[in-house]
C-alpha cells in the first residue's frame, strides 16, 4: 500500500458534472426531459466519484489545480478518503432524492419546476466541491456557492413565510460566512502563509493560544451551518422548503457541509495538537454538548413534524463537533461516521415526512393520530429511520454511536458520556411517544 | 505605426470628438459610429501597449511631438498606466455599444454633441492616465471634467442643478491640485514627473513640498469624492442619464484614484509619501468613515441609481485605506479594485439602465417580479451584485482579499472590520432587491391538500407589461399552473449581450486575479514597498 498523490481530472469533473446539465435542464420542452437530464447527471456524478474508490481504499490521494487564483493558493481539489465518503453520501443520497423530488412536485403541482431542479444541481455541484476541496479557500467558494444555490430553494414557495425564512436563513449562513469565517480565514492565511489542509493543521508554531482559541470558534460558529447554538435558528425557519429540499440539503448536503467543514478545519487547518494542548478542544465540546441537550429537549415540544425532525438534526450534528472535539481515534471515527450514518437516517424520516404531506395534507404531529394504518409502509419506514437515529443495533446509526460513546470513554471526560446516553433517551422519547402513538390511536379508533 | 500607438490611443478619440460634433449636422446615425470605432481604435491599442509593455517589462516613453523630457511632454506607459488605459477604453467602448437604443431616445437631436462630449471625456481620462507631466495632467483633468458636467447636466431635470453642485465642488477639487502643482514648480522648477522624482529625494524637509504635496492630495480627495467631501456625487450620478451615468461613475472616481496612486508613488516617490510623511494613520481612518458612511447611505436609499452611488463612496474608501495601508498587498488591492470596481459598477449601471428600459423609473420598488420576466437580465444582475457583496469566484472577493491582507500586516484592524462590515451591508442592499424582484408580487399559492392553507388562490394572476405582449414569448411550461402566464421579456441583444459580457468577466476578472496581480500589478508597485 503505498501513498501517492495522483493529478487527476476526475474531482473537478465530478463537481461540473451537474452544473453541465443546467443548460439542458432550463431548456427541456417537457418535464421527462428535463428529469432526463437531471439523472444523467447524477448518474455520471456517481459513477466518477466512485471510480475514484478504489485508489483512494489503497491510500493514494487525488489532486487537481483549477486555476491559481492567489499567489500561492489555487481552486484546488482533493480527494482523500473522508472527502470521498462523504461525496458518496451526497452523489448518491441526489439520485434517490431526485426520483422522489418528481413524485413530490408532481403530485403537488409545484411552480417553477425547472428552477427547482437547476438549483438543486447547483447545490450538489457546491456540496462535492466542499467535499474535495484541498484548502479553506476552495471550501469557502463552494460553501458560499452553496448557501446561495439553496436560497431560492429554501424560499421555493416565494410567499411572505419564505421570504421571512429566507432573510433569516441569509442573516445567520451568510453573516456567520461573510462576518466570521472570512476575518478567521484571513487572520490565519497572514499568520500561517498557508489554507492547505495539512494533517496536523497549519496553526502550531504560527498562532498563540488565546487566538486559535478565538479563531476556533469564529469558524465553529462561522460555519452556521452546523447549527451550533446559537447559530442555528435558521434550520427550523428553513423548514419552510419543499419537503425534497429540506431532506436532500437540510438533513444531508447543507448542515453536512457545515459539519464537515468543521472537521476540516478542526483537523487540517487548526491542527488536534493545538486543540488539545490548550485545551480548546473542551470548550468545544460544552458547546456541542449544550446543543445537543437543548436541541433535543425543544424536538420534544415541536408539534410541527418537520421542525421536530430540524431539531432533532441540530442536536445530531453536534454529536459530529463532540465526536471530533474529542480528539481520540475513535470519537473521531464516529464523529465522520455519523456524517454518513445520520444522513441516510434522517432523509428517510424527511421522506416519510413528505409523503404524509403529499398524501393526506398534514403537517402536524397532533393530527396524524391513526396515519399508521393509513400508510402502513411510509410509516414502517419511518421507524425504521427512527431507530437508526436513536441509535439502536443493527442500525447504521448505531455503530456511529457506538464510536461516538466509546470516544468519550477514551477522552476519560465521563460527562460527555452522560450528555451522549442522555441525549439518546430524548431522541428516543421525541420519535418513540409519536411513533407509538401514530399505530396505537389508530387500533383505539 | 506600433511607435505611435500612445499617441493613438489619445488623438483618435479627441479628433472623433470633433468629427462626431460636426458630423451630427449632416447625418444623425454618424456621431455614434464616428464615436464606437473611435472608442474601439482605443481600445485596441490599449490592448497592445498593455501587451507590450508586459512582455518587454519596460515602460514606453513617447515624447509629444518629438520634444525631449524634461521641458516637452511626454507620455509614459508603464504596467500601471497600460492597466488602467484598457479599463478606460474598454469602459468607454462597452458602454456606449451597451446604451444605443438609450442614446437614440435621450438625446434626440443632440446626437451629436452627446458622443462628441462622450468621447472628449474618455479622451481626457485617457490622457490623464497616460502622461508624465504634472500640469499636463491638470489640463487633461479639465478636459475630463467639462465634458463629465455637459454629459452629466444632459440628465434629469434636476441634473442641472446636481451639476452645478459638482461643478463648484470639482473645480474647488482641481484648482487645489493646480495649486500644488505650483508650488512644486515653485520649488523645484520642473513639471515631469520623473524628472520630480529624482529632486524631490533631496528636498524632503522642505516645506513647500510638504505643502504640495498635502494641497494635492486633498484637491485629489475631493475629485474622488471622498467622505466628507463626497455631496456632489450622489446626485450628479443619479439625476445624470444611465449613458452618462454608465461612463461617469465607473472611471472618474478610479482614475483619480490612479492619479493619487501616480502622485504618490511615481512623482513624490515612496519614500517621501510613506517614509516622510506617513499618513497611514489618518489616511486610514478617513477612508474608514467613508466606508461606514457610504454603505450606511446606501440602506437609507430607495432609489437604485442613488444606492449605487453610495456604495461607491464606500468603494473609494476600500481604494484609498489600502492604498495609505502603504505594504504590497494593500497597494496590490487598491489597484486591483481599480479594475474590478471599474467592472462591477458598469455591470451594475448597465443593469439600471436594463431597468430603466423595462419598468421605466428606478425605483427599487419598481422591480417586482423582474426574475421571472427577464431571467437573463437578472441572472447577469445576481452576479454583479454578489461581486460587489464579495462572493468567491468574483472578482470583487479577491480585491477585498488583498485589502483585507494587507490591513492585517498593517495592523489596520479597524479597516479590516469596515470592510467586512460593508460586505454584509451590501449583502443587505442587494438581497433586498433580489427579495423585491423574486417575491413581489405576492402570490397566494395554495397545495391540493393543505389543510392550514385554506385562503383561496386567485388563479390565474397575470403579470403583463403592456406595451410588450406583441413580441412576447409565452412560457407555457406545464409547471407555472396557478400563477398565470408570466411574459418573459428581455431587452434587445445589443443592450443585452454587452452587460452580459461585463458581467462574465466579472468571473473572469476573479479567476484570473492572480495572474494580473502577478504580471502586471506586481510591476506597477516599486520594489520599496514590501
Amino acid at each position: 500500500m503505498s501513498m501517492e498523490t495522483i493529478l487527476s481530472v476526475k474531482p473537478l469533473f465530478a463537481v461540473l458534472v451537474s452544473l453541465v446539465a443546467i443548460p439542458g435542464i432550463v431548456s427541456s420542452r417537457s418535464q421527462n426531459i428535463r428529469e432526463a437530464w437531471t439523472f444523467g447527471a447524477a448518474a455520471i456524478k456517481l459513477l466518477l466519484v466512485l471510480s475514484m474508490l478504489p485508489l483512494v481504499l489503497d491510500g493514494n490521494v487525488l489532486t487537481f489545480t483549477l486555476v491559481q487564483v492567489l499567489p500561492d493558493i489555487g481552486i484546488t481539489f482533493k480527494v482523500d478518503a473522508f472527502g470521498l465518503l462523504f461525496a458518496i453520501v451526497a452523489s448518491s443520497l441526489w439520485i434517490v432524492t431526485s426520483i422522489y423530488s418528481i413524485g413530490y412536485m408532481r403530485s403537488l403541482n409545484e411552480h417553477s419546476q425547472t428552477r427547482y431542479f437547476s438549483f438543486f444541481a447547483v447545490a450538489i455541484s457546491a456540496t462535492i466541491g466542499v467535499a474535495f476541496s484541498a484548502n479553506l479557500l476552495t471550501l469557502y467558494l463552494f460553501y458560499e456557492m452553496l448557501s446561495l444555490a439553496t436560497f431560492p430553494l429554501v424560499t421555493h414557495h416565494q410567499d411572505k413565510e419564505a421570504r421571512s425564512s429566507g432573510r433569516k436563513y441569509l442573516f445567520y449562513i451568510l453573516g456567520g460566512s461573510i462576518g466570521l469565517v472570512l476575518p478567521a480565514m484571513m487572520i490565519t492565511y497572514h499568520f500561517t502563509g498557508t489554507l492547505d489542509f495539512a494533517a496536523q493543521g497549519v496553526m502550531a508554531g504560527h498562532i498563540n493560544s488565546g487566538l486559535a482559541l478565538l479563531l476556533t470558534v469564529m469558524f465553529l460558529f462561522g460555519f452556521a451551518k452546523v447549527g451550533i447554538m446559537p447559530m442555528h435558528s435558521w434550520l427550523p425557519a428553513a423548514m419552510v422548503a419543499p419537503t425534497p429540499v429540506s431532506a436532500l440539503l437540510h438533513a444531508v448536503a447543507v448542515v453536512k457541509v457545515g459539519a464537515f467543514s468543521v472537521v476540516r478545519v478542526f483537523t487540517g487547518i487548526v491542527g488536534t495538537t493545538l486543540l488539545s494542548d490548550f485545551g480548546i478542544n473542551g470548550i468545544v465540546c460544552v458547546l456541542a454538548s449544550i446543543t445537543i441537550v437543548v436541541a433535543s429537549l425543544i424536538a420534544l415540544s415541536q408539534d410541527e413534524l418537520k421542525r421536530r425532525l430540524a431539531f432533532s438534526t441540530i442536536g445530531q450534528l453536534s454529536y459530529i463537533v463532540l465526536g471530533i472535539a474529542l480528539l481520540t481515534k475513535s470519537g473521531m471515527t464516529g464523529g465522520m461516521l455519523h456524517i454518513a450514518m445520520h444522513a441516510f437516517g434522517k432523509i428517510t424520516l424527511f421522506f416519510c415526512a413528505g409523503a404524509i404531506f403529499c398524501a393526506t395534507g398534514i403537517k402536524y404531529i397532533s393530527k396524524m393520530k391513526g396515519i399508521g394504518r393509513r400508510m402502513p409502509i411510509t410509516m414502517t419506514a419511518f421507524l425504521i429511520g427512527s431507530l437508526s437515529v436513536v441509535g439502536f443495533p443493527p442500525c447504521g446509526g448505531f455503530i456511529s454511536k457506538w464510536y461516538l460513546v466509546l470516544g468519550t470513554v477514551e477522552s476519560g471526560n465521563i460527562a460527555f458520556l452522560f450528555v451522549l446516553l442522555g441525549s439518546s433517551f430524548l431522541n428516543a422519547a421525541y420519535f418513540f411517544r409519536f411513533s407509538t402513538m401514530l399505530f396505537s390511536a389508530a387500533k383505539r379508533r | 505605426m506600433t511607435s505611435n500607438l500612445p499617441a493613438l490611443v489619445i488623438i483618435v478619440p479627441l479628433l472623433a470628438s470633433l468629427v462626431a460634433a460636426g458630423a451630427g449636422w449632416f447625418n444623425r446615425k454618424a456621431p455614434f459610429y464616428i464615436a464606437v470605432i473611435a472608442l474601439l481604435i482605443s481600445f485596441i491599442s490599449s490592448v497592445l501597449l498593455l501587451a507590450q509593455v508586459v512582455a518587454t517589462g519596460v515602460a514606453i516613453e513617447y515624447q509629444m511631438a518629438g520634444w525631449p523630457a524634461p521641458v516637452g511632454i511626454v507620455y509614459v506607459i508603464d504596467h500601471l498606466s497600460a492597466m488602467v488605459l484598457v479599463v478606460i477604453t474598454f469602459v468607454a467602448f462597452v458602454n456606449l455599444i451597451g446604451n444605443r437604443q438609450a442614446v437614440e431616445t435621450e438625446f434626440k437631436n443632440k446626437e451629436g454633441a452627446f458622443n462628441a462630449l462622450y468621447v472628449l471625456f474618455t479622451a481626457g481620462l485617457v490622457g490623464m492616465t497616460a502622461t508624465g507631466d504634472a500640469f499636463n495632467l491638470y489640463v487633461l483633468l479639465e478636459i475630463a471634467s467639462l465634458s463629465g458636467y455637459a454629459l452629466i447636466g444632459l440628465g434629469s431635470s434636476r441634473a442641472p442643478l446636481a451639476t452645478l453642485n459638482y461643478l463648484f465642488l470639482g473645480t474647488i477639487g482641481a484648482t487645489f491640485y493646480l495649486l500644488g502643482v505650483g508650488y512644486l514648480y515653485i520649488a523645484t522648477g520642473s513639471l515631469n514627473m520623473a524628472d520630480l522624482a529624482t529632486i524631490i529625494p533631496s528636498m524632503m524637509n522642505s516645506s513647500t513640498i510638504l505643502f504640495a504635496f498635502i494641497i494635492c492630495l486633498t484637491g485629489l480627495l475631493v475629485k474622488m469624492a471622498i467622505f466628507p467631501v463626497h455631496g456632489w456625487l450622489p446626485g450628479a450620478y443619479s439625476e445624470s442619464s444611465t449613458v452618462s451615468a454608465g461612463l461617469i461613475a465607473p472611471l472618474t472616481t478610479k482614475v483619480t484614484i490612479y492619479i493619487m496612486v501616480r502622485i504618490c508613488l511615481t512623482l513624490f516617490t515612496p519614500e517621501y509619501t510613506f517614509g516622510y510623511i506617513d499618513p497611514t494613520d489618518i489616511m486610514v481612518a478617513i477612508a474608514v468613515a467613508s466606508i461606514i458612511f457610504g454603505s450606511l447611505s446606501a440602506l437609507a436609499q430607495k432609489d437604485f441609481k442613488r444606492m449605487l452611488s453610495y456604495i461607491i463612496i464606500a468603494e473609494v474608501g476600500y481604494m484609498v485605506g489600502g492604498f495609505f495601508l502603504g505594504n504590497r498587498m494593500g497597494v496590490s488591492g487598491a489597484i486591483l479594485h481599480i479594475v474590478n470596481d471599474a467592472a462591477m459598477t458598469l455591470a451594475l449601471f448597465m443593469a439600471a439602465g436594463i431597468f430603466i428600459w423595462k419598468t421605466g423609473d428606478e425605483k427599487q420598488s419598481s422591480l417586482k417580479g423582474l426574475y421571472a420576466k427577464m431571467p437573463f437580465t437578472m441572472a447577469g444582475f445576481t452576479l454583479a451584485a454578489l461581486s460587489v457583496v464579495g462572493v468567491p469566484p468574483t472578482c470583487g472577493f479577491f480585491s477585498k482579499w488583498y485589502l483585507i491582507s494587507g490591513g492585517i500586516a498593517a495592523g489596520q484592524y479597524l479597516f479590516v472590520g469596515a470592510l467586512i462590515f460593508s460586505s454584509l451591508i451590501n449583502a443587505v442592499l442587494f438581497f433586498r432587491i433580489f427579495e423585491i424582484a423574486l417575491f413581489e408580487p405576492f402570490k397566494s399559492h395554495h397545495h391540493a391538500g393543505d389543510e392550514e392553507d385554506k385562503v383561496e388562490s386567485h388563479h390565474g394572476e397575470t403579470i403583463v407589461d403592456p406595451g410588450v405582449i406583441e413580441s412576447a414569448q409565452q412560457y407555457s411550461g406545464s409547471d407555472s399552473h396557478d400563477h398565470g402566464a408570466i411574459v418573459i421579456k428581455e431587452p434587445p441583444l445589443p443592450m443585452l449581450v454587452p452587460f452580459l459580457g461585463v458581467c462574465v468577466l466579472l468571473l473572469i476578472l476573479g479567476l484570473y486575479s492572480g495572474s494580473i496581480v502577478n504580471n502586471i500589478i506586481h510591476f506597477a508597485i516599486p520594489a520599496g514597498i514590501i
